[in-house]
Formats: structure tokens, C-alpha cells, sequence
């Protein structure tokens, strides 16, 4: 049997731990070769790229942070270099600095939007070249189910998120001539490291918010972005799929 | 001056899909070669290439017509 992306070339920014790096493992599995992102923890991104190629695709480490416009640049002039295109960009990269509104710091909300949102911009803008000459692409960015909802102590990462679900639709407008989609996956309460620092009891009340009731694993959110850098989801663009557990609904 | 200019106008034909004889120096891209903003970026991209030279987004915004690309690479080759 064929592997759904086999032969395509992906880059998943935030790759070597949590959701990211369940992503590129996946988009792997699926046959893509995977470009694995990382802002610090280059230990953590080879381990992801050894078992890449464990599963026979090509792959390679590229230390940026994205919300640095130049570095976003040089990060995807490397993988063409490399590859000569890409097909599949996974905007993943995160950060949270939270806090109540009252004792935010400007840093605080200047870091988090920077990464989050201006990251996924940069890195959406240094791939629409290449993507629009090959007259294809798939784009996916990583939302949070707290962009559509909200929540108390993390203004700063909420609007961050939400600003990523709207640049999702415009840069869907942008490029749907051209066959590039955009899309966004929202995650619910994922179980990773940003939610394992989180108190029992913390967990214990976001649970009984969830429907499911229970924390999303991370290979559930990868399955969705797998499905929509496939040719299953050819004809959506500019959508939010919601992967939350019923959180939101 | 011509060469460039033949250049131009192979890709403009090329990517535009407008008439050979359409494309003059005073043709604008949006009004009477049906370019869109995205086209003309791409059109941008693609002289980038051809001729080996980076426009910058701000005199990428200013160039409306043929001639002005024609200028434009002149000056910048």
C-alpha cells in the first residue's frame, strides 16, 4: 500500500518535543521527508530526526527562531537547498509566558505574540514563494482550543492563537488561486510538557470541561494535521478543525 | 533595450496570458494586461529570476507598467 505523502517534503517548525514532534513523526509515517525545526533543544530534535530516518524517510535538524523574520528565511532557504521544494509547512512553534492581565508584563505579551503568531507569519511568508512557483502547498497552523474560548491568566498565548486562526483565513484567500490551502488545527488540553507542569488539581477541573474527559495525546492532533496535508483534504481551505475532546462545540 | 524588453514580454506573455501585441511599454498589468496583485507579484518573482536581480518590496509596489519594469532591470543590471 502507497503511503499518503510519500516522495513530499515537509517542515514542522517547534519539532523536537510535544505536539510538534508527534507531527513530524507522523507526516513521517506517512512517507513525507520532514525538516525538523527546533529553537533550543538540538539534543531533543536529533533523537526526532534519527527516528525519521528509522522509518526510511530523509530528515534534518534546522535550528531558527521563527519569530525572528531573518532567521524564519534562512530556516526555509535551507531546506530548499536541501530538497529543492517544500510541500507541507506545520506552523507548531509555541511558547507561553502566563499571567493574570494585572501582572503581565509588556515582555511577557511582546515574547509570546513575537513566536506565536508573528512566527507563524514569518514562516507562512518565506514559503508562499516557493510554494506558489510549484502551484501547490499545504500550510497548517497550530491553534489552541483557548483561541476560540479564552482563558483566565494566558491573554498573551489567547491572543496569539486567535490572531493565528484569522491569519489562517486570509492567507487561505491570498493563495487558494495558486493551489496552496491553509489550514489550522485547534488542540484541546494536550498531554505534553507545556500541560505537565500543570497541579493534579488543575488538571482534575479542565477535565471535567472536556467532554471526553480525559487529556489529548499528542499523535491524536498529529492524525488531523496528517489528514489535512493529504490529498483527502484537497478541496478545504481557510478552516479551524477543532481537536479538543468536545471542549469546544 | 530591446533585449530586455523582448525578455519582459516573453514572460509577461507567457504568464499573463495576454496578447503579444498588447504588451507595450505602456501597458499597466492591471488594466490592460488583467493582472491581479498576486500576478504581479509573481511576475516580480519571476523577472527576479530571469534577470538575476532582487526588487525590493517597495519598488516592487511602485512598478505599474512594462516600461517601468523594463527601466527598472535596465537600471539594476
Amino acid at each position: 500500500m502507497s503511503k499518503p505523502l510519500e516522495g513530499q517534503f515537509a517542515l514542522v517548525t517547534g519539532a523536537s518535543r510535544g505536539i510538534g514532534r508527534s507531527i513530524a513523526i507522523a507526516l513521517a509515517e506517512a512517507g513525507a521527508n520532514v525538516a525538523v525545526n527546533y529553537a533550543g533543544s538540538e539534543a531533543a530534535a536529533a533523537s526526532v530526526v534519527q527516528e525519521i530516518q528509522a522509518l526510511g524517510s530523509q530528515s534534518f535538524a534546522v535550528q531558527a527562531n521563527v519569530g525572528n523574520s531573518e532567521q524564519a528565511e534562512s530556516m526555509v532557504k535551507q531546506v530548499l537547498d536541501q530538497w529543492g521544494r517544500i510541500d507541507i509547512l506545520v506552523n507548531n512553534a509555541g511558547i507561553t509566558r502566563d499571567n493574570l492581565i494585572m501582572r503581565m508584563k509588556e515582555e511577557e505579551f511582546d515574547q509570546v505574540i513575537e513566536t506565536n503568531l508573528k512566527g507563524v507569519f514569518n514562516c507562512l511568508k518565506a514559503v508562499a514563494r516557493p510554494m506558489m512557483k510549484q502551484r501547490s502547498g499545504r500550510i497548517i497552523n497550530i491553534s489552541s482550543v483557548v483561541g476560540v474560548i479564552g482563558n483566565a491568566g494566558q491573554a498573551n498565548y489567547v491572543a496569539a492563537k486567535a490572531g493565528v486562526i484569522g491569519l489562517t483565513k486570509s492567507s487561505a484567500r491570498e493563495l487558494a488561486s495558486r493551489n496552496i490551502t491553509v489550514n489550522c488545527v485547534a488542540p484541546g488540553f494536550i498531554d505534553t510538557d507545556m500541560t505537565a507542569g500543570l497541579s493534579q488539581d488543575l488538571k482534575d477541573k479542565m477535565i471535567e470541561s472536556i467532554p471526553l474527559a480525559r487529556l489529548g495525546q499528542p499523535e491524536e492532533i498529529a492524525k488531523v494535521v496528517t489528514f489535512l496535508a493529504s490529498d483527502a483534504a484537497s478541496y478545504m481551505t481557510g478552516q479551524t478543525l477543532h481537536v479538543d475532546g468536545g471542549m469546544y462545540m | 533595450m530591446s533585449d530586455v524588453f523582448e525578455r519582459v514580454k516573453r514572460i509577461v506573455v507567457d504568464r499573463l496570458g495576454a496578447d503579444e501585441a498588447e504588451v507595450t511599454l505602456e501597458a499597466s498589468f492591471k488594466d490592460d494586461l488583467g493582472a491581479d496583485s498576486l500576478d504581479v507579484v509573481e511576475l516580480v518573482m519571476e523577472l527576479e529570476d530571469e534577470f538575476d536581480l532582487e526588487i525590493s518590496d517597495e519598488d516592487a509596489e511602485k512598478i505599474t507598467t512594462v516600461g517601468e519594469v523594463v527601466n527598472y532591470i535596465q537600471s539594476h543590471t
